[in-house]
């Protein structure tokens, strides 16, 4: 069976970054153990667990009325480490409101809740391995990292692919957000174009006139799709 | 053409709501499932020796009671239990603690049953990666993943009968400190 290449060094953030206080008792502190990749790994799961609901990729759209905010849509493709399109990927989206405030109820930020707007939001990949959502654009928020600290606008992805370690759960930012180059969480990851890979980009095309801007944002998940699989994996 | 994976960020502290609001993700095993009935609860603790409150996700994958995966890789999959999924998904509460329910998994080849988990939490910029062994299992001894950890720490990976409850099983997960767990790279 094909095996998964390690990602590129730097690419991916490190458990411990004394920066993102968070993950100073959270991290591992003994080295991690390296194994081989089986058949546990090289499987997982499958979308299906339960079905997606018409509007469940319209955030705009749980409440009869629409949510305050900027409209925007959120197109990409969900590529394999090849560049081919990962069909019938699940992705699972969650964000603040326009205001910067989390429908959580731990959530304790004093910006208004929206109570048309709750979200979270889910769709699936075509064939090709393209998705669309519409939603509107959250805002910046504080947290309690350091002294004024403040989390750059942003939509948490989590996504299932062909295995186990094709998932992934990341955040998205938008295109000019000053808060970017001063905060922690994105700063965790070391190489520079892997931060800017989780930037969208505005796209004209994609937006629809008179009615709501659009955002790329492209995601590759791990695996070698297009490689044939030798054997039979055991 | 070789892309770079996009990197991971944290789940971080307001996941609930888009990706654990469906509780029926910690049955794995709904009524006609295949096999021998347990029930598993994980507790994970910090660094600082205190459970992770409603902030920490866990996500299993595993083989049914016959060792197969539902999954077109696993060259049994056309046989797989049909009314067993394999996948389950629960935030641990606030006690740290999230209870499944699924069956004993088989072996996949010669791999002890084991059930792969992943952790994802505030606090974590990527996921943590283990497994779940059954202790007084035979096969443990000669299982491929087991045989590479420090026999010292082994002990960490396997889920102890809860006394008391039949077809129960605990595991602490801890993240940091003497009972570290150990986690991979894969």
């Amino acid at each position: 069976m094909n095996k998964y290449p390690k990602t590129p060094p730097g690419t991916q953030p490190e458990y411990l970054y004394e920066g993102y206080r968070s993950s100073i008792r959270r991290a591992p502190s003994q080295p991690l153990i390296q194994i081989p990749q089986t058949l546990s790994e090289l499987t997982g799961p499958l979308y299906g667990h339960n079905p997606i609901g018409e509007t469940d990729n319209d955030l705009t759209k749980h409440f009869a009325d629409p949510p305050l905010g900027e409209r925007i849509i959120v197109a990409g493709r969900v590529l394999d480490e090849d560049g081919r399109g990962v069909p019938n990927a699940l992705l699972e989206v969650w964000q603040a409101n326009s205001s910067g405030r989390y429908r959580h109820s731990r959530d304790s930020h004093p910006a208004p809740l929206d109570p048309n707007f709750l979200g979270a939001g889910r769709t699936t990949t075509d064939r090709d391995g393209n998705y669309r959502f519409v939603s509107i654009k959250p805002g910046a928020y504080p947290w309690r990292n350091h002294p004024n600290a403040w989390r750059p606008a942003h939509i948490h992805f989590s996504l299932f692919g062909a295995s186990l370690l094709s998932r992934l759960v990341t955040q998205m930012y938008f295109p000019g957000d000053p808060l970017m180059a001063i905060d922690p969480i994105l700063h965790s990851i070391a190489d520079e174009g892997a931060r800017q890979r989780l930037v969208s980009s505005f796209d004209l095309s994609l937006t629809e006139p008179e009615w709501a801007m659009g955002y790329r944002f492209d995601i590759v998940l791990r695996g070698r799709a297009a490689t044939p699989f030798e054997g039979n994996g055991r | 053409m070789t892309l770079i994976p996009t990197a991971s960020q944290t789940v971080g502290p307001f996941f609930n709501f888009g990706l654990t609001a469906n509780q029926a993700l910690g049955v794995l095993a709904p009524d006609g499932a295949k096999g021998e009935r347990i029930q598993l609860a994980f507790r994970v603790i910090d660094g600082e020796g205190e459970p992770t409150p409603g902030d920490s996700m866990i996500e299993l994958w595993q083989a049914d009671s016959e060792g197969r995966y539902q999954h077109p890789l696993d060259p049994q999959s056309g046989a797989a239990d049909a009314n067993f999924c394999g996948f389950g998904r629960l935030e641990t509460d606030a006690n740290g603690v999230c209870i499944f329910e699924t069956v004993k998994p088989g072996r996949v080849d010669m791999q002890a049953p084991h059930i792969n988990v992943t952790l994802f939490a505030r606090g974590l910029g990527k996921p943590l990666r283990t497994r779940l062994y059954f202790e007084g299992e035979t096969a443990n001894a000669e299982d491929p993943v087991l045989c590479l950890i420090p026999e010292g720490r082994r002990d960490t990976l396997l889920a102890k009968p809860v006394a008391g409850h039949a077809n129960s099983w605990a595991i602490e997960i801890h993240l940091q400190g003497e009972a570290e767990t150990v986690f991979f790279d894969v």
